[in-house]
């Protein structure tokens, strides 16, 4: 047997695939042998063949993509140093970056939506004005690689695409390339307003592209400088469903979002299946023996009478004040998703009132609207728009007594913060009693549990408390705890 | 056709090999799908492609049959599909009677012979596995079917043979090209993905729908093609229930055709959204934020 590997390709795509491992991809020993044999059948010189043959040996599910491309970059990277294309940038007299006629030249590509060309202006900005020196302010970092291109000014410590970006401006192009368009359509006749709105909404689209190639490129000579470990470690996004409802970015959210919708339709599949096998009705003497024609009279096939669905129950008690707002969009979604599961839903929002908003959960409504909506009810906030869980139990006991019943599976969302008043446990424990099924849903990480002003352990008695923190735990605990 | 080392036969050179002979059929493939294709072919796995109902994963199998001249074995899977509806059938009706015909023969005899090639009807995989002529086979909508039949699909995907108790094991003779759809409406097991090569379809690029586009309807001026995928992008970019698929995008395009509309002005875009958004509220969503009233 041939000695084990310590250095060249099969060694770099080890610690490609552990790289993987450490951001949460699965990868087993065996789909790190397709991928030797990808390498092996491919032309290793054409980037992007290969980059797609490992992603079809190596990933299981479209969501892990993102954190492959970006792992790619850095492990396989398009070269080393400044890799500069045919589009240079503009310089002044004096040798600085002339960042006027870069934006004009900017402007003029993204009116095109020539991606080749916005690649490589992406490549050259990074290097021209992203680059931040030892000594130097960022100011002149930007003049002063300019006229030392080739090293001369001395190696920089590091690239920022914040320096770059902020320079360059893209955002504000935005206006100049949509006039440019317009100037560029037959007869300059006036825009309508739908075509005005394709155009910008393109346009948009464009710019964010660019700031991503930026970023992109930023990383990959960052990582020339730091060692792509230390990039990877920083500068790698984590899957959507690794991440924290609580702490998630903007795009991230988005990002989440679409991927929590199809959510409620696995698991609204899941539930149908295991209905279906949840058992079996009496033999159907009837159908049995009509079957048993076409097998000569010998009853080979048992036909099972179909067991009535009972479609339960569910009541949703959902904290929707600032804290957990992500949080409750999540929960709401699927709970939308899985409406048509149950005969009867209902669900509740508070603050530090409480409010019934079944009604507005058609199916198709855009989920956006219907949270607006929500918070404007009145009830919703009783007195400071600060959560108090006491209160809202209180609300809830008294003016739905019959909301929960012996039928009623109960789901609470929330992260238990009282804000420091009575947590009405006594209440609460009488629904709970009533109640078939209890459980609560917490974003918050189980340490933190019964921290400062949670009362999360003292819910925690009454009802079981299950952490939710991410796309993936919501999707399981959801999964696990919706009675047939 | 070539053969590989091993002596199995392949059915692609290389990745642009694949690019112009589904280009041939009318495929135009990116480059994520000739490479997964092309390796695939010469890994000899089965492919997994998943994807958006409307982006051409059945197209892929149907242009591929075509490509290389094989035949195209087609297993629809739906809930409740088992191994009689997969694999392979005993006809109980015909053995009946042959037996009911053959009164007072030998048991021995009898036996043998009603479980014969004659009383077996052969199912889409045992039908793929027999063949001797090239073949594609198709396993749609994977994640329609039931866990149990994922079990039965690793067994034949694994090694390409299937035992009948009666016959003894069958193995195929060359394996068909093998790919697998799902609409990814559940997670198939993780047993059978890692049997796969796994390829995410997405919508194309700006650039090869427009190409697509043109291919396909080719009546349609340049110039509309190219706003008609900028507008289709757009909308894919909202926050739509059922974002337009290139199969729409070619509704759309046949649609101007057979209007006999030159310029996609507003008017135009009013009267026929209705093919690209399936949903009444989709279609209200677009036309607000684009400013269609």
């Amino acid at each position: 047997m041939a000695d084990t590997p310590a250095r060249g390709l099969p060694a770099h795509l080890v610690d490609f695939v552990q790289a993987l491992r450490r951001h949460h991809v699965d990868v087993g020993p065996g789909e790190t042998v397709d991928a030797a044999a990808v390498m092996a059948e491919l032309d290793l010189l054409r980037r992007e063949q290969l980059r797609e043959g490992l992603a079809a040996a190596l990933l299981r599910r479209s969501g892990q993509r993102q954190t492959f491309d970006a792992l790619f970059d850095l492990w396989f990277p398009l070269g080393q140093g400044a890799a500069l294309g045919e589009v240079a940038l503009p310089y002044a007299e004096d040798g600085s970056v002339d960042v006027d006629a870069l934006r004009d030249l900017l402007a003029q590509l993204l009116a095109d939506g020539d991606t080749a060309a916005l690649t490589e202006l992406a490549r050259a900005v990074v290097d021209g004005l992203g680059a931040i020196s030892v000594g130097n302010g960022n100011g002149s970092g930007a003049g002063g690689s300019g006229t030392g291109k080739d090293g001369a000014a001395g190696t920089p410590s590091g690239f920022s695409s914040y320096q770059a970006l902020n320079s360059v401006r893209p955002e504000t192009l935005l206006a100049r390339v949509l006039a440019d368009l317009r100037s560029r359509g037959e007869g300059g006749e006036a825009e309508s307003p739908f075509a005005e709105e394709v155009a910008r909404r393109q346009t948009r689209a464009r710019i964010a592209e660019f700031r991503r190639m930026v970023q992109s490129e930023t990383a990959r000579r960052g990582s020339e400088i730091r060692g792509r470990e230390a990039a990877a470690r920083t500068g790698v996004r984590r899957q959507a469903e690794q991440t924290d409802f609580l702490s998630a970015g903007a795009d991230t959210l988005a990002d989440l979002r679409r991927r929590v919708a199809p959510l409620g339709r696995h698991l609204a599949t899941r539930l149908a299946a295991r209905r279906r096998r949840a058992h079996r009705g009496a033999i159907d003497m009837r159908r049995t023996l009509r079957r048993s024609m076409s097998t000569g009279g010998v009853p080979v096939n048992l036909v099972h009478r179909r067991p009535r669905p009972g479609r339960p129950e569910l009541v949703l008690l959902c904290d929707v004040s600032g804290s957990v707002a992500g949080f409750s969009h999540f929960t709401m979604m699927l709970v939308q998703a899985l409406r048509e599961q149950f005969s009867r839903i209902r669900i509740f929002c508070f603050v530090d009132g409480c409010v019934e908003v079944t009604d507005l959960f058609t199916p198709g409504a855009d989920l956006g609207d219907v949270l607006t909506e929500v918070h404007s009810r009145p009830g919703l906030v009783a007195w400071s728009g600060h959560s108090d869980y006491g209160r809202a139990f209180d609300r809830f006991a008294e003016r739905w007594p019959d909301a929960v019943t012996d039928r009623t599976s109960l789901l609470v969302l929330g992260d238990a913060r009282t804000n420091h008043q009575d947590p009405a446990l006594g209440v609460l424990s009488g629904v709970v009693a009533r109640a078939r099924h209890a459980h609560w849903l917490n974003p918050e990480p189980e340490k933190q549990w019964g921290t400062g002003d949670s009362a999360a352990r003292e819910y925690g008695r009454i009802m079981p408390m299950h952490e939710c923190r991410t796309a993936a735990q919501l999707a399981g605990v959801v999964g696990g705890l919706l009675p047939v | 056709m070539d053969t590989d080392s091993s002596g199995r036969t392949t059915l692609f050179d290389s990745v642009d090999d694949v690019v112009t002979r589904l280009a041939d059929v009318g495929y135009l493939a990116s480059t994520a799908v000739a490479t997964t294709v092309f390796l695939a072919d010469r890994l000899g796995k089965p492919l997994l492609v998943e994807g958006p109902a409307g982006v051409g994963k059945t197209e892929l199998a149907r242009a591929v049959a075509e490509a290389t001249s094989a035949g195209l074995v087609r297993l629809q899977c739906y809930e409740g599909i088992d191994e009689a509806r997969a694999l392979y059938e005993w006809n109980h009706a015909k053995q009946l009677l042959r037996i009911q015909a053959s009164q007072g023969e030998e048991w021995d005899a009898t036996r043998d012979d009603v479980f014969s090639e004659e009383f077996l009807l052969t199912r889409p995989l045992l039908t793929a596995i027999r063949r001797t002529e090239p073949t594609v086979l198709l396993v749609d909508e994977t994640d329609k079917a039931d866990v149990e039949v994922e079990g039965l699909l690793l067994e034949v995907l694994g090694d390409f043979q299937v035992t009948v108790p009666e016959l003894g094991t069958i193995t195929a003779s060359q394996r068909p090209f093998t790919l697998l759809t799902s609409n990814a409406t559940r997670e198939l097991s993780e047993a059978l993905k890692r049997r796969c090569l796994f390829l995410h379809l997405d919508f194309p690029d700006a650039e090869l729908e427009r190409r697509i586009v043109a291919s396909r309807v080719p009546q349609l001026p340049e110039a509309l093609a190219e706003q008609l995928v900028r507008i289709i992008g757009v909308l894919r970019g909202l926050d739509l229930r059922k974002a337009p698929s290139v199969s729409e995008t070619i509704d759309w395009a046949r649609t101007l055709v057979a209007l006999g509309l030159d310029t996609l002005d507003d008017d135009a875009v009013r009267a026929s959204l209705g093919v690209v958004l399936k949903h009444r509220s989709d279609m209200v969503k677009a036309s607000s934020e684009l400013r269609l009233n």
